[in-house]
């Protein structure tokens, strides 16, 4: 009963939400972003507002990536689904999951008479919101890549060289201990995100496949494949540096970023859409690509996206699909995609957003913020980097960090752990795709 | 042997209680219904498809280990927030007793936590006791203690226990304190005067005549701890380390709105229903009978 009350609450909210109803269609837009990036958002909108007198676009804040997806689930149950809504990149699974309660912005953008061209976009960001017959289901809104950040003040301190990131995991391994070791810092390496980090993006940047059928990609039915012997000396490692302390966690979304901020730890690593908090804070810090495990003979490949894509709800008016469609063109807009992408540390999705960018100088000027983009530009993607799909991706993700947290607390090896998420994992994927 | 008293409208009394029943049919059995319909289907997570599955999902919920893993992480956080905040609240309702200055000022002070929603709460505690941030969290490592509930599952449990009770010690304070003043001066005076210490003025009298408000606050309080404490978890441990503070509220939210598996969400709240109604009715049938109401 506690579950029907929620799903209450969460429609009395949808309908809560302010109603300007004047001569504007007004398209509402739910959204997860904190921080700088909810200022990108505010900003974005107003711009969008002003610039035409048919449409307003009114930004909702909603909680986390999971509570907005959630939020937007409720709502669409009960007839208040807003017009777009904020889904991460693993919310995506469960949104292709859902024709029907979906209309796919290829279909939003042509409908109201607006040309697409794919060839205008990134290619490996359009592919991954796209069914694999090439539709392009959702609108990248904010696409990252892990990264590297290191604290410069506290390599420093530590004797290491400034200008040189550690580039393989045992580099990173090493200078975590020295910085531990040197008391440069009370511990040298934290990361937000182990499972998009440390699991999805470790399988694509190495060439290892996380699952079976392509990751996903080539159907739903996956056996995952994340106990072989790379990931399992690559959890051992962490885990044996978790027990002194070189290694802090922070939790299981992006919490280890305050202790990165705090001078806590010399080294993290996290999205790249995190880089605004991190210059915010005032930080001399410096960027490196994501590491990789020195054992892969392919590495580094490619990196795959995270971050967030726009989904557009199904039912709603023809007035306010030509706004939503009108609203996307204009995120498309190069100066728009300039500014979100140098404002952010996201990736622009546009390749003439990608020119101008580097035309006007901007990565001489602040080097290490076209990593993201040649991480995942990089190489043409395997099987195995193409991104990682699964039905019930957030529910394995939680199985996934409930071992981790017990492998930490040392509770038991990191075979173990790995061994008890495939198993888990593997039953939940069945129970979703049974359905 | 009580009185009866009769009414001459036939009408009157239904609709003086229609408020009420119209409240408890929208809220409770309206939705309590549609969880047990949905308890017998597997749906996918926006509704689109539905397949009749009988009792499937009780099936397969009873013979999860990490369902009997939340029982008995609810057993324990449940009995134990109660006893804590119970306990608490009444010493510090027999000491606001003795309090002869500023009582009122000290009571309403005692008051205030209540005023706190639970998520808020939960913050507060967060960001005192948080590994990284918490002002709290460096004189307990000074101190030598490890202090890492996001890894340390009994370090987790009880900050949350902690935070849990805190926020219920005002209420149960406002009870014990309308409790202890109902109780008649003359029976303490004329223990004393028999040469009764106060512990046992305290066991002998204050604390029999305050059980009908201690039962009362027991059934309160217990179902405060199985239900409203949903927004503390949420907001201090998000269930975690692994699943060692995910109790049965939090496991339904989970397996609902996280894992998106609405029949097994469904199925496990229709069970704790189940565990919340025996539970009151043990409680009123067998314990209500040793209160004594003066």
């Amino acid at each position: 009963m506690k579950f029907r009350t929620l799903l209450a609450a969460a429609t009395a909210l949808a309908m809560m939400s302010p109603v300007v109803a004047e001569a504007k269609t007004q398209i509402t837009w739910w959204h997860a972003m904190t921080g700088a990036n909810s200022e990108v958002v505010n900003k974005l909108t107003k711009d969008f507002n002003a610039s035409q007198s048919d449409y307003e676009v009114v930004p909702v804040f909603k909680g986390t990536y999971a509570e907005t997806l959630n939020a937007g689930i409720a709502a669409f149950r009960a007839g208040q689904a807003p017009d777009i809504i904020q889904v991460f990149d693993v919310g995506t699974g469960v949104m292709m999951n859902a024709e029907g309660a979906i209309k796919p912005v290829a279909d939003v953008l042509s409908d109201a008479g607006y040309k697409f061209d794919k060839s205008q976009y990134i290619p490996g960001v359009v592919a991954y919101y796209s069914k694999p017959d090439g539709t392009m289901l959702s609108f990248p809104y904010n696409s990252s890549s892990p990264i590297l950040y290191y604290n410069k003040d506290i390599f420093q301190k530590a004797g290491l060289d400034v200008n040189n990131p550690p580039k393989t995991w045992d580099e990173v391994w090493a200078d975590a201990k020295k910085i531990k070791s040197s008391g440069a810092a009370e511990c040298g390496y934290t990361s937000t995100w182990l499972t998009w980090i440390h699991l999805e993006n470790f399988a694509a940047w190495n060439d290892v496949p996380y699952g079976t059928n392509q990751n996903g990609l080539a159907g739903k039915d996956v056996k995952l494949e994340i106990n072989a012997p790379i990931y399992v000396n690559h959890f051992q490692a962490i885990a044996d540096l978790a027990k002194d302390g070189t290694f802090k966690y922070g939790g299981r979304t992006s919490e280890a970023k305050q202790i990165f901020l705090a001078g806590t730890c010399g080294i993290m690593t996290e999205s790249s859409g995190g880089i605004g908090d991190v210059v915010k804070a005032g930080m001399n810090f410096g960027v490196g690509t994501l590491p990789y495990d020195s054992s892969s003979k392919n590495a580094p490949q490619n990196t795959i996206p995270g971050g967030a894509s726009l989904w557009v709800f199904a039912g709603k008016s023809d007035a306010e699909y030509k706004g939503v469609a009108a609203f996307f063109n204009y995120l498309s807009n190069t100066d728009v995609q300039v500014y979100l992408h140098e404002t952010s540390g996201y990736i622009p999705i546009t390749l003439a957003a990608y020119e101008a960018a580097k035309k006007s100088g901007f990565y001489e000027k602040n080097p290490g913020r076209e990593t993201p983009i040649l991480e995942m530009t990089g190489k043409q993607p395997t099987d195995n980097s193409k991104g990682v799909r699964l039905v019930n991706l957030p529910q394995v993700r939680d199985i996934e960090n409930e071992e981790f947290e017990k492998m930490l607390a040392g509770k038991q090896d990191a075979k173990q752990a790995l061994d008890n998420a495939v198993e888990r994992g593997n039953a939940a994927i069945q129970q979703a795709i049974g359905q | 042997m009580t009185p009866r008293a009769t009414f001459p409208h036939k009408f009157l009394p239904y609709l003086l209680l229609a408020p009420q029943l119209a409240i408890t049919l929208v809220f409770f059995y309206w939705p309590a219904s549609q969880a047990v319909r949905q308890s017998l289907f597997r749906e996918d997570p926006f509704g689109l498809r539905s397949t009749f599955v009988g009792l499937a999902n009780f099936k397969h919920v009873l013979s999860q280990p990490n369902y009997i893993n939340s029982l008995e992480v609810t057993v324990v956080f449940s009995v134990l927030t109660t006893l804590i905040s119970m306990g608490a609240a009444l010493l510090l309702a027999v000491m606001a007793e003795k309090v002869v200055r500023g009582r009122g000022l000290y009571r309403t002070l005692m008051i205030w936590p209540y005023a706190v929603a639970p998520a808020i709460a939960g913050m507060l505690w967060l960001f005192m006791f948080n590994p990284s941030f918490g002002t709290l969290a460096f004189p307990l490592r000074w101190l030598g203690l490890n202090w890492d509930p996001l890894l340390n599952s009994g370090q987790a449990m009880v900050l949350l226990i902690a935070a849990a009770a805190w926020k219920q010690v005002s209420y149960n304070f406002l009870f014990f304190v309308a409790g202890l003043q109902s109780i008649p001066k003359s029976l303490l005076e004329a223990a004393s005067i028999d040469g009764a210490g106060e512990a046992r003025r305290f066991w002998t009298i204050t604390f029999p005549l305050l059980a009908p408000t201690t039962f009362f606050l027991l059934v309160v309080n217990s179902v405060y701890a199985l239900f409203d404490t949903f927004g503390i978890i949420d907001a201090v441990t998000g269930g975690g380390p692994g699943r060692a503070t995910e109790t049965l509220v939090y496991k339904v939210y989970k397996d609902g709105f996280v894992n998106l598996i609405l029949g097994d969400s469904a199925a496990e709240s229709v069970i704790l229903m189940a565990i919340v109604i025996a539970l009151t009715a043990v409680q009123f049938r067998y314990i209500e009978r040793k209160v004594h109401y003066g």
